[in-house]
């Protein structure tokens, strides 16, 4: 039922719909180009035969090192006819602009704020694009491959611990 | 000025003149550390996953009542304990410190599981490594979340230490601090 | 509030004099900082107050951010089961039942009968005590405190029932990829009933105490309420979403596990505010305890482990005794399970709703990236609009009854 749904958003957009294959375990996966991706979710949404109703999960990965750098991914599902779809938009590091579907389903609101503080994807025409689990002083997006592990950005200056032994360094050093 | 090392133990032979207590001193010192041990308002500062145990260990089977540590006061200001439960983030770190600094003498500071004590786990950019980075600790009880007859442990050892400690009835800074008149 | 009540506000008699005439109000920011008793995790609310009404609020999360899915990158595929333990960490093999579900998944493996029974049986277990610790708290913030000592008796049984199976009252560390880490004892399925009793004696302890209470009507019923609407667009899962009035629950609608041979009940609420959510929950709890006595009558001998030496450890007399033991042994541990390149999504009904893993692989040892769908986000994203011109008292039973739990939604 799920590869039905993927390919009605492939006749309905040929063009902005493309590679639709089938993933592990039976997940109908397509990737979508990343200028077309608000009126496919419109469609998505308001089409009754795939009533994907409900708010989807948005996240990226970063694969550092191809082109595109960032995979935005889409995790639709449905109340109404109980199937799953994944859509995966490809942004370039070069211009990691998308537009943002919080006008289709308010609940996407915070997952966008979450990929543009973890890893840098900004949307346009977000209400609030601030960061969200980071605070305002960070700096850098902390998910991305490039980000290190450890590297630490204290708010207050840290007290000097003498007496106990302290693993890997310091604030502020990885 | 509250730092956990000028908080010393009383220590056992005196050396040097301050440091003595006379019989009526010492008498007082242990009173007031009999009365402040047994009547600890905790400020529980709960993050994450030990403020489950936190609840278990108020609760009636693990009764924190028994040692007089009952009544969370959640204003700094009337509490004297406060007890770190759970993880402190960099970006937790500042409110923590605020909270610290806004509580008045004397006052301690447990560190409730091992996120606390020394960052757990998480030794990653979001995490401090260890509240003790930020504030002065007394007691650290390690555990992912600690049982809670490990908890009871931990206020056990602070009242040990309470007791041990030099207590005033007048608690005057020393000359030259800022504030003094 | 009553008529008469409501008649004389929207009527006001006009003013006498000036000392009769109405002050002109003043917005009040207040903050509901990040160490609030009433805030689970560290969570800050700014509430702009007009009286006593919400006008706006404006939520401010990160206060717990862990670095859940960079830690998780640079450890391997089964280090990452203490860090989905502390997800939700209220019910923990609930988070490592998902996670390693999305790992088989990928892996394309398939778990033993045993162990997807007992993998059911402790996430119930984990269900319930989420349930009660959500009633307690609630119960606890509404100052009612009996109720909160009654959940945690509850939930204590039910936590020395897992300590016996799991080897931790609070985060387990159960699942395994490939099946469960540890049997049942011997013995474990009589004290279970027996626990269960005990579970359903005190929550109708605390359903007396609750439910038809005057106080908490009040302060529950068309407080914090949400449109069907609304909810399904927020994406709200879970009995949030049914106590709105949407019967969508994933064991029922896609069955994982073997939650397609097991009968049981889904409540479905109708008005979306605090009282059915808060019903829901103690409706949950009954039906729980139904799913654990059919897990025990069901369950059939067996492996509790899937044979595969690829992905889980042999049994040690093989790996002092043979060699492919041995060798097995010291790829998994230095290396990490090889999970196959690709990526999968997958999802379970946790006890808050569906809670999703979309795991990334590159082929290796570690995982590529790791994505958690955290069900309390949802609702906690909609509580500004929920709460949109209710009390600033409305705030605290809506922030309990959507059962944010800070470990989840901050990773």
């Amino acid at each position: 039922m799920s590869k039905a749904a993927i390919q009605r958003l492939k006749e309905r957009f040929p063009d902005a719909v493309t590679d639709p294959y089938e993933g592990v375990g039976g997940d109908a996966v397509a990737m979508v180009r990343k200028d077309r991706v608000r009126e496919v979710c419109r469609f998505a949404k308001d089409d009754p035969a795939l009533a994907f109703n409900l708010a989807p999960y948005i996240t990226a990965v970063d694969f550092l090192g191809s082109d595109p750098r960032f995979d935005l991914v889409y995790q639709l599902s449905s109340t109404v006819h109980g199937h799953r779809v994944r859509l995966r938009v490809g942004v370039p590091a070069a211009d990691p602009r998308v537009p943002s579907v919080v006008e289709v389903w308010k609940g996407a609101d915070w997952y966008e704020r979450y990929c543009w503080d973890m890893y840098g994807i900004r949307f346009d025409g977000h209400p609030d694009p601030r960061r969200l689990y980071m605070y305002e002083e960070f700096v850098g997006h902390p998910l991305r491959k490039d980000y290190s592990l450890r590297g630490r950005q204290p708010l207050i200056p840290e007290r000097v611990v003498d007496e106990a032994f302290r693993g890997p360094g310091p604030a502020g050093r990885d | 000025m509250s730092d956990a090392a000028d908080l010393d133990l009383v220590p056992a032979i005196a050396t040097r003149r301050e440091d003595a207590l006379s019989g009526l001193s010492r008498m007082v010192s242990q009173g007031l550390g009999w009365a402040r041990k047994f009547s600890l308002f905790q400020y529980p500062f709960v993050t994450a996953c030990c403020g489950m145990e936190f609840m278990a260990v108020a609760s009636a089977r693990y009764d924190l009542d028994r040692f007089g540590a009952a009544l969370p006061r959640f204003s700094p200001r009337q509490a004297d304990l406060l007890m770190v439960v759970g993880t402190v983030n960099c970006k937790q770190a500042p409110i923590l410190k605020r909270i610290h600094d806004s509580m008045a003498d004397p006052k301690w500071v447990i560190a409730f599981g091992v996120c606390a004590s020394s960052g757990g786990f998480y030794d990653n950019y979001a995490t401090v490594q260890g509240i003790d980075r930020v504030i002065p600790v007394d007691v650290y009880i390690p555990g992912c979340p600690p049982r809670p007859e490990q908890v009871l442990d931990g206020i056990l050892l602070l009242q040990k230490k309470i007791q041990a400690q030099p207590h005033k009835l007048i608690d005057r800074l020393p000359p030259g601090q800022p504030g003094q008149g | 509030m009553s008529k008469e009540t409501e008649q004389i506000l929207q009527n006001p008699a006009p003013p006498a004099d000036a000392l009769d005439a109405p002050f002109p109000s003043k917005r009040m920011h207040v903050n509901l900082g990040p160490s609030h008793p009433a805030m689970h995790g560290t969570v800050r609310a700014v509430v702009e107050l007009d009286g006593e009404n919400i006008d706006s609020m404006k939520l401010d999360i990160g206060f717990l951010h862990r670095g859940f899915e960079k830690s998780c990158e640079n450890v391997t595929w089964t280090q990452v089961f203490p860090y989905t333990d502390r997800l939700n960490y209220v019910s923990s093999i609930m988070n490592n039942v998902g996670y390693s579900l999305a790992v088989e998944k990928l892996c394309r493996l398939e778990v033993p009968e045993r162990a997807k029974y007992l993998r059911v049986l402790t996430s119930e277990l984990h269900r319930m005590s989420d349930h009660l610790t959500l009633v307690g708290a609630m119960g606890l913030e509404l100052g009612a405190m009996t109720v909160l000592i009654y959940c945690m008796e509850a939930r204590d049984i039910l936590w020395d029932r897992l300590t016996e199976i799991a080897g931790a009252r609070l985060t387990s560390n159960y699942a395994r990829i490939g099946g469960v880490a540890r049997d049942m004892p011997d013995g474990w399925q009589d004290k279970v009933e027996r626990t269960l009793v005990r579970v359903a004696g005190l929550r109708d302890e605390v359903d007396k105490l609750l439910t038809r209470n005057r106080i908490v009507m009040d302060r529950l019923v068309a407080t914090g309420r949400i449109s069907r609407a609304d909810a399904i667009d927020y994406g709200f899962t879970g009995p949030c979403l049914r106590a709105a009035g949407e019967p969508y629950d994933i064991r029922k609608a896609s069955p994982y596990l073997v939650y397609d041979r097991l009968d049981f009940d889904v409540p479905v609420g109708s008005n979306g505010d605090n009282f059915d959510r808060y019903l829901m929950r103690l409706e949950e709890l009954k039906q729980s305890e139904r799913i654990v006595r059919q897990c025990f009558e069901q369950i059939p001998p067996g492996d509790i482990v899937v044979e595969d030496y690829r992905y889980v450890m042999p049994p040690k007399p093989q790996v002092y005794g043979t060699i492919e033991g041995a060798m097995a042994h010291f790829k998994i541990v230095m290396e990490g399970i090889q999970v196959p390149a690709g990526e999968a999504y997958s999802c379970t009904e946790a006890a808050n709703g569906e809670l999703g893993f979309y795991l990334v692989s590159d082929g290796g040892g570690r995982p590529y990236k790791i994505g958690v769908r955290a069900p309390g986000w949802n609702m906690l994203m909609a509580l500004p609009a929920m709460l949109q011109g209710e009390l600033l008292a409305d705030l605290i039973p809506t922030f309990d009854t959507i059962n944010m739990i800070g470990g989840e939604v901050e990773q």
